[in-house]
């Protein structure tokens, strides 16, 4: 005899799980964190383990120079905070941020605007394309090299200053405590508006025609346009560009260190030059930790705009 | 479909977590991996700036005679220039992962040696039963060999000699008056011409060492005092009152605050300044780059009425070895291959420098005449450098430089700046 049985029917959820069932469940959740493994070891080690270790470094005295070093609390933060070095590198990065972003963004908008206009040919705004983008395509080495080259009193610039008769004897640009920050700050304009008029002529090249017909069809002047349309539409990429190149100017250590390493005077001593000379001259590293973390609060406060800023978007 | 789909997605999950975790393994355990072979063939890294400034393969060729020499050591060679060294080996130094020799400058040796990062060079000297007293000069702390000068630079006057007949000087200054004289009348030449050079740059103080403090030590006189800072001193306030003279009478090429020792060279080459004190290493630099540049070296002037020995500024090519490595033993025997009569001469001859080994003669039959004019300087005088062996020299030079600046813009005077000095280095030194 034979008899046949159903197959019995599957056991309901949340009923008993077998063992192999909850072995796939459990694989089954891993599974998204195996995918994210790489990702996360990388930040990890990249990015989480250092940024403890130079947390942990600020909070101790003398560390790495001594085998042993002791909780200091906030002793270095203090240290850091009274120093009048520091202080005076805190004004000087303000201000060499605050107008190279700002000369950035004034010189990358007019000259986008000048590539972006109707009147200029195919031919001349790619041969005008290349012109400006030029400072860009140089690294920092060679822009240093080739300014302090320029800058030097015996060097062209002044030459040519004289020549037109506008200075009677060749000015110490660089090696003056009065002018050396505006010297390195034309720089690090000179070299970095390029960025921005290559993300703003995108951005303007997006900006739909019809907005200025009907702009115009209301009467406006080249001005209203601009003040009412062009800025309108630009707006969230100069806010991003504006937060970052903040950002990326006050991590500037190449160009201050190959031009005046943060002389005469300490009149361009900046937040970064200011810390690697507490590191690699002084071999105070639980000072430099402490004033990078303090860079690192003060880089978060604009990277947390930027973030704001881009979930608006 | 859907059952294949979640296997493979869960393998393919599995396999990447796999492999991070392997990766981080081998990440982890690669700073402990045993640089011997299963032959027995030793590897030693050696970290230097010495072959960057070699003709290429020169010093390629010495490290050969030595491997062939010694065919169960090999040398792996990390050269590169002099400030990229001084940083990898300060963050090898912090991370206890420094090469197994280095190259050294006698600047950093006291940091380095405190940090437990170099090791006593004198243990492993008597170990081998090395003879030290062939040895020029050796760097200590507390009585320990840290490192030891396998070739050494001296930092003469260099004077324009085309200059210095345009401004009516018929002889190379002596004496501090001698050369005051001389550079204003270089500077009344006209143009941009100027009679000296001083680089003051703080972002690499050396200048304070080699362009400053060389007007103390050709004087026989020291900024130091059983090893603490004397400042304050009516030597060191004297050449400070000095180089303000010079600078107050328009006598020093401008641009000074900012200028590093290689736009010094180069003003120098162009026939911008008339006198420059410099390391001998620049002389086929300024060959190659101006070779219609007539110039010679003298010894750098002393106080007026000085009949003492001079004391001429020197850098070092040091080296040292590393306090982590296993093979230390292996690391020394290159040492003294470096240091031995034949082959430090070989290549002191090279590197147009002074042989750390007293008994190695340099070959100058091949150079510039001005080297053997160097050598008998040399000879005459003895090396001097202060800043060699002491804490932070770096940041002493920085600090000095900083108070120099003041004075020579007129912002403080020199009895301030000297006494903020002194206070300044008091608190590293003290």
């Amino acid at each position: 005899m034979t008899s046949t049985t159903a197959p019995k029917a599957a056991a309901p959820t949340g009923g008993q799980v077998t063992p192999g069932r909850a072995r796939a469940t459990l694989a089954g959740r891993l599974t998204p964190y195996g995918y994210l493994s790489p990702t996360v070891l990388l930040i990890v080690v990249l990015m989480v383990v250092p940024i403890v270790m130079v947390i942990s470094y600020s909070f101790r005295d003398n560390v790495i120079v001594e085998a042993n070093p002791v909780f200091a609390g906030f002793a270095n933060y203090t240290k850091v905070l009274t120093d009048p070095d520091f202080l005076a590198a805190l004004k000087n990065t303000a201000l060499f941020i605050s107008v190279s972003t700002v000369a950035h963004l004034v010189l990358g908008l007019a000259f986008a605007m000048m590539l972006n206009s109707p009147l200029l040919g195919g031919v001349a705004k790619a041969v005008f394309r290349i012109v400006y983008i030029l400072p860009w395509l140089f690294t920092i080495a060679v822009i240093a090299v080739i300014w302090r080259l320029l800058l030097d009193p015996s060097g062209v610039v002044n030459y040519v200053l004289r020549t037109l008769g506008l200075i009677q004897e060749g000015v110490n640009w660089l090696g003056d405590p009065d002018k050396a920050l505006w010297a390195i700050t034309f720089v690090n304009i000179w070299s970095g508006y390029p960025f921005f008029m290559i993300s703003l002529l995108a951005a303007l090249q997006g900006i739909p025609g019809n907005l200025y017909e009907a702009a115009a069809m209301d009467g406006t002047n080249w001005y209203q346009r601009f003040v009412h349309v062009t800025l309108p539409q630009l707006r969230p990429v100069i806010v991003s560009m504006a937060v970052l190149d903040l950002i990326w100017t006050s991590q500037q250590f190449a160009l201050i260190w190959m031009t005046t390493g943060g002389g005469p005077l300490n009149t361009t001593e900046m937040l970064s030059t200011y810390t690697y000379k507490q590191a690699f001259s002084e071999y105070e590293f639980a000072t430099a930790s402490a004033a990078a973390v303090i860079v690192l609060l003060l880089t978060m406060i604009l990277a947390f705009f930027y973030v704001r800023q881009q979930r608006e978007r | 479909m859907a059952v294949r789909a979640t296997r493979m997605r869960r393998v393919v999950g599995t396999v990447a977590a796999a492999t991070t975790v392997a990766l981080a393994a081998a990440c982890g355990s690669g700073g402990s991996g045993d640089d011997t072979a299963s032959d027995g063939t030793v590897t030693l890294e050696f970290a230097q700036w010495w072959g960057a400034e070699l003709p290429a393969g020169e010093f390629d060729k010495i490290v050969n005679d030595f491997t062939a020499q010694n065919p169960n050591i090999k040398i792996k060679l990390l050269s590169a220039p002099y400030a990229s060294t001084k940083q990898q080996l300060i963050t090898g130094a912090a991370s206890k992962t420094l090469p197994d020799v280095v190259g050294l400058d006698g600047a950093w040796v006291n940091d380095f040696a405190k940090q437990g990062a170099i090791t006593d060079l004198s243990k492993l000297m008597a170990d081998a039963k090395y003879d030290a007293g062939q040895l020029a000069s050796q760097v200590q702390l507390e009585g320990k060999t840290y490192m030891i000068p396998v070739v050494n630079f001296v930092y003469p006057l260099f004077v324009n000699k085309d200059l210095l007949t345009k401004a009516g000087v018929a002889e190379v200054p002596a004496t501090r008056s001698q050369f005051l004289d001389a550079a204003k009348k270089i500077s009344a030449t006209g143009g941009d011409v100027k009679g000296w050079v001083l680089p003051l740059d703080t972002a690499v103080p050396n200048g304070v060492q080699n362009d400053v403090m060389s007007w103390l030590w050709a004087s026989g006189g020291s900024m130091l005092t059983g090893g603490k800072p004397n400042l304050t001193s009516p030597q060191v306030k004297s050449v400070v009152e000095y180089v303000k003279s010079l600078n107050d009478a328009g006598a020093i090429a401008p641009g000074s605050l900012t200028m590093k020792e290689q736009d010094k060279v180069e003003k120098f080459s162009n026939g911008q300044v008339g006198m420059m004190i410099d390391s001998l290493a620049h002389i086929n630099l300024i060959k190659k780059n101006k070779p219609d540049l007539k110039f010679e070296v003298a010894a750098l002037p002393a106080e007026d009425g000085y009949t003492g020995k001079r004391g001429i500024p020197y850098a070092s090519w040091g080296i040292g070895i590393s306090d982590s490595t296993e093979h230390k033993a292996e690391a020394f025997k290159f040492v003294s291959y470096l240091l031995s009569k034949e082959t430090n001469a070989k290549l002191s001859t090279i590197a147009n420098g002074f042989p750390g080994n007293k008994n190695a003669k340099p070959d100058f039959s091949d150079s510039d005449p001005l080297f053997k004019t160097a050598f008998d300087i040399y000879q005459q005088g003895y090396p001097a450098n202060e800043f060699v062996g002491l804490p932070k020299s770096e940041d002493l030079m920085r600090s000095f430089a900083e108070q120099l600046q003041l004075v020579l813009t007129g912002k403080t005077s020199v009895d301030d700046a000297l006494a903020k000095s002194q206070e300044s280095w008091s608190s590293v030194i003290g």
